[in-house]
């Protein structure tokens, strides 16, 4: 089992992603250069978090173009696990491979902090480890977090359950307050119909070991190597 | 020597490039007796300026004391190296970026982090934390009375410039550190009135690398390449280090073209770039280009190195056209880096640029003679040898005069103490006021948990924490200064902004080992203010010699003043500690309810006629009574290196659940605080000893900590205090919810822990949020 993480001009979250999918599947993960199309036989793939090409004209608006975007592509259409974190979440959305945008921040500001998130889904590869309605703290951290997409577009990520994660407050309720971005629908990851792409605003990588406050964001992790362990 | 024959240097000319008449003769003398070309005259004037040359503090910071057994680097290099042990060193380095970020507060504030950041990692380390320093001038007018004297309470239009300074700065700031992603773990911002005009922004970084991949910024081998890598040069910047060099005027503004922009994306780039080209050995020495740009690190590494380099303008990589040699030298783009690499080996380098999509051109070599020779088109157009630029460079023994602040020393009469009173809304409005209450909408801009590390972020209290990850060891560090201290005593209050800083970090558990310095101070050619500088560095040396903390490296900002009224004089501490084991970190925050709370005290408190005089500097007086007199605390400095030994041990030992300095209000708010993390309350009784109320709840004694514990080790506490001769009084346990302060057993302050906190948590932003909410347009 081998995670995949790539690592763009402006990915800084990409040797914390790294890391963390060490700690957990106890297996090997490697780097992917931006400009290669060699996957690596890796058998999940990372999108981390960061600054992708300086996030110039947009956030995941250049790096949706890169030659491993292109792998990338090919890899999810035949199956396979791809997870996208923040800016990855936003590259993925870029790329056309979830539906959606995410917008600037309602607050208009960078908004780092821990959150609670409640799984509305726990049956999908990455969330197998926890169950339904369950409520994880993990941090936040960005600018463009702000969930948006049309109305029918909502309608079928409520009606096919692929709101993965909604921002909630610490008893698991879906209020206004407990949204930090102004999210669509308290939206704080969605995956596609295939259950095979997630992307999450929240960063389950730094919530990954006990010294850092959190270790909740390590059952990401460890739903992922239990997908690939029983693939 | 080729002259520009239109180019006449007359007195309006010298002035303009900050050069006095006699600066200029001993050029002419350092020049061997010609006069200097335009381009000379501009390499001079910025290596020259106060910012590079340091020509006015360098008598005095030579006092500071720089050695211990643990310092690889002391001042001299890009940051101080400290050796951290397990074959690892951290470099760090505390740099002002004011003047700047007055002009045009946010590419003030980013190319302040920008420049603090490259200085580390051209020392080969990678930047995992940055702390910043913040002050600002008043933003709301209830924050106290103005204590600056003869300053009228603040207008509305001041305030709300300092709104837009401080809303500047801060995204500033987090817009750089965010997409570079280096963590940023807080520091301190603070609020005075003499800081309206003229804010100060002190960036301080630090990094990681193996003791044996340490990288200098020093050239060698005569035909080595100089090699230029990172961002293209363009016009912004040019002579940013003189404009740092004098005082501000309704004029200033107009110097906005000379702040420089910066982009935290080519950073990154530059980052990786350069601690990939180090792992092939081909590279010699590097320096980045701060201030005075490629002048300074053409002719520094040259110095060090006893060698020379001579670079040809042409072939500096440029964003704009038909540029000068003059401008080229003393543009002050950022991102950009010069290096020496080995002859023959130039080929391993230019690749890892290249991945990195990156220029990285070939723009001279490395000559035998100590001299920095610039060419233009192939004629030469500087030719200056580097002593004459570094060493060489004048050193001034400024007058100095003793100066009384126009403050009473003695508690003006009309102020009288309330015996017995509730203090409850005392404390309410200390924790509201902008010196005291959360900074939570300053530091949840910053991404503060990036690369994974954080053990102890912004907002929790004294030091930031973090992990070394495959290693035990963590990294505690802290940033302090009290200019209104200062302002009172120079050398008493720079004393207690070490004091503090180390007292932070071991509070954290974590054994201060290296300190850097920011001295913020205002004109260096008026008297007073020299002489206030002088104190603060015979204060700053006392304090490090006895804590044992040597001054790695730092950085003097003079000049900050605005029509001629300058700051509180300002220190800034900013100091490292380390950790053993990351697991024995502790915490500021009450954990849970039934534990012992104690105070540890250093020093015993001292009578009304020494309590009185020391609590006009109090966050009290300021923030309730409106008034400022007096002095600092007292600091023995003998009794404080104690404490700090003492609660490092108990650290060790696992004794303590929560340890949290005594500071800004005084123990009633180290205890609010204390108690907020977890939203604990606590039940506590303290002895008066005869003094007021006030004394005994918000007076600002040195050297004390609120620590809690599991009554089981109380026992161990007070084993290792009288080991260290220190007091470790129990004063109360926390419980649920309520936060009870009583004196001499009568209540005094009795509150709901969560409203308390919430009062902390929002009043920064309310007092911000002065504009009528927006509705949309349509």
């Amino acid at each position: 089992m081998k995670f995949g993480v790539i690592t763009f001009p402006g990915s800084n979250c990409d040797h914390d992603a790294y890391w963390a999918a060490q700690q957990v599947s106890g297996q090997k993960a490697a780097f992917l250069w931006h400009e290669s199309h060699d996957l690596e036989n890796c058998d999940a793939i990372i999108v981390p978090g960061g600054f992708s090409y300086g996030d110039y004209l947009r956030t995941g608006a250049i790096a949706k173009f890169s030659p491993v975007m292109e792998s990338v592509r090919k890899f999810a259409a035949s199956g396979g696990l791809v997870l996208g974190i923040c800016n990855g979440f936003q590259i993925l959305c870029e790329s056309g491979l979830l539906p959606g945008a995410l917008l600037r921040n309602v607050g208009l500001k960078f908004i780092c902090k821990p959150v609670h998130l409640r799984v509305e889904n726990a049956d999908t590869p990455f969330t197998s480890a926890c169950h339904k309605g369950e409520v994880l703290t993990i941090p936040i951290a960005h600018m463009e977090g702000n969930y948006f997409c049309d109305e029918s577009t909502l309608a079928e990520l409520q009606r096919e359950r692929r709101i993965v994660f909604r921002y909630s407050n610490a008893e698991g309720e879906i209020t206004a307050q407990a949204n930090p971005n102004g999210s669509l629908d308290n939206i704080a990851g969605i995956c596609n119909a295939g259950r095979n792409i997630l992307g999450m605003m929240p960063h389950p990588e730094r919530a990954s070991a006990p010294e850092l406050g959190c270790v909740e964001g390590l059952r990401i992790f460890e739903s992922l190597a239990t997908a690939l362990a029983t693939k | 020597m080729i002259t520009s024959p239109a180019f006449v240097i007359d007195p309006a000319v010298l002035r303009d490039h900050g050069i006095t008449p006699d600066e200029y003769e001993k050029i002419k003398q350092l020049l061997g007796g010609r006069e200097p070309s335009h381009t000379e005259l501009g390499i001079f004037s910025v290596m020259w300026s106060e910012h590079c040359s340091y020509k006015s503090s360098r008598v005095h910071l030579k006092r500071l004391p720089t050695r211990s057994r643990l310092v690889l680097q002391g001042p001299g290099e890009n940051a101080g190296i400290i050796d951290i042990g397990d074959g690892w060193a951290c470099a760090f380095k505390i740099e002002s970026h004011n003047h700047p970020s007055f002009i045009e507060p946010f590419q003030g504030a980013t190319t302040g982090v920008g420049g603090i950041l490259r200085d580390i990692f051209t020392m080969g380390a990678r930047p995992v934390a940055v702390m910043d320093s913040l002050r600002f001038g008043p933003i709301s007018s209830n924050s106290g009375l103005s204590v600056q004297p003869g300053a009228a309470a603040p207008t509305q239009a001041e305030i709300h410039k300092n709104h837009s300074v401080m809303e500047g700065v801060v995204s500033g700031v987090a817009s750089y550190g965010n997409c570079f992603g280096v963590p940023n773990l807080g520091g301190e911002t603070k609020f005075e009135p003499c800081y309206s005009g003229n804010p100060l922004v002190n960036a301080f970084a630090l990094g990681l690398v193996k003791k044996n991949e340490i990288f200098y910024a020093k050239a060698a081998g005569a035909g080595n390449p100089v090699i230029y890598v990172g961002a293209k040069t363009g016009r912004d910047g040019i002579h940013g280090a003189t404009m740092a060099s004098e005082e501000f005027s309704e004029t200033s503004e107009a110097k906005r073209p000379n702040v420089q922009v910066g982009d935290p994306f080519l950073e990154k780039l530059l980052l990786e770039a350069c601690l990939e080209a180090m792992q092939t050995g081909a590279i010699i020495g590097i320096q980045d280009m701060g201030a005075a740009g490629l002048t300074c690190s053409t002719c520094e590494m040259g110095a060090r190195g006893g060698v020379g380099l001579e670079i040809e303008m042409d072939r500096v990589p440029q964003r704009e056209t038909g540029m000068t040699a003059y401008e080229i030298m003393l543009s002050e783009s950022q991102e950009r880096m010069l290096l020496v690499a080995q002859k023959g080996r130039e080929a391993e380098v230019y690749r890892v640029f290249e991945k990195w999509g990156l220029d990285a051109v070939q723009v001279g070599h490395v000559i035998a003679e100590n001299t920095m020779r610039v060419l233009e088109h192939g004629n030469v157009v500087a030719e200056i040898p580097n002593q004459a630029l570094t060493d060489d460079a004048p050193v001034y023994k400024r007058p100095l005069q003793r100066w009384e602040p126009p403050v009473p020393r003695e508690k003006p009469e009309h102020i009288q103490w309330n015996a017995g009173k509730d203090h409850t809304s005392d404390l309410r409005r200390l924790l509201a006021s902008s010196n005291i209450c959360s900074k939570r909408w300053v530091w949840q801009q910053y991404d503060s948990m990036v690369q994974t590390n954080t053990v102890e972020g912004p907002g929790a209290g004294d030091a930031g924490v973090i992990r070394i990850k495959d290693s035990q060891r963590g990294l505690a560090m802290a940033l302090d200064g009290n200019g209104r201290w200062c302002y009172l005593d120079p050398r008493l209050g720079a004393m207690h902004a070490v004091a503090e800083a180390a007292r932070n970090v071991a509070c954290a558990g974590a054994v201060p080992v290296g300190a850097t310095n920011c001295l913020n101070f205002g004109n260096p050619e008026k008297p007073h203010i020299m002489w206030q500088f002088s104190q603060a560095i015979d204060g700053i040396t006392k304090a490090c010699e006895e804590l044992d903390v040597p001054i790695t490296g730092g950085n003097v900002s003079f000049y900050n003043e605005t029509l001629g009224e300058g700051i509180y004089p300002t220190p800034v501490l900013g100091i490292v500690g380390i950790i053993e084991d990351i697991r024995q970190a502790v915490h500021p925050g009450f954990r849970e309810a039934g534990k012992t709370v104690v105070l540890l005290r250093g020093s015993d408190p001292g009578d009304m006629a020494d309590a009185e005089p020391e609590f006009g500097s109090s966050e009290y007086a300021k923030e309730i009574l409106g008034a400022l007199w007096g002095y600092p605390p007292a600091l023995d400095l003998e009794k404080e290196a104690a404490l700090q030994k003492a609660v490092i041990e108990m650290a060790q030992a696992q004794l303590l659940d929560s340890a949290h300095d005594c500071s800004d209000g005084g123990i009633a708010v180290t205890l609010a605080e204390s108690a907020f993390s977890k939203g604990m309350g606590i039940k506590v009784n303290l002895v008066s000893r005869g003094l007021p109320s006030e004394f005994v709840l918000f007076a600002e004694d040195a050297s004390r900590m609120v620590i809690s514990c599991d009554r089981g080790k109380l026992h161990g506490i007070q084993q290792v205090a009288v080991k260290y001769g220190i007091a470790a009084d129990v004063i109360g346990e926390t419980v649920p919810e309520k936060i009870e302060i009583s004196v001499d057993g009568a209540v005094a302050v009795s509150a709901n822990v969560n409203e308390l906190h919430k009062v902390f948590e929002e009043s920064l932003e309310k007092a911000l949020r002065t504009e009528p909410e927006l509705v949309a347009a349509d």
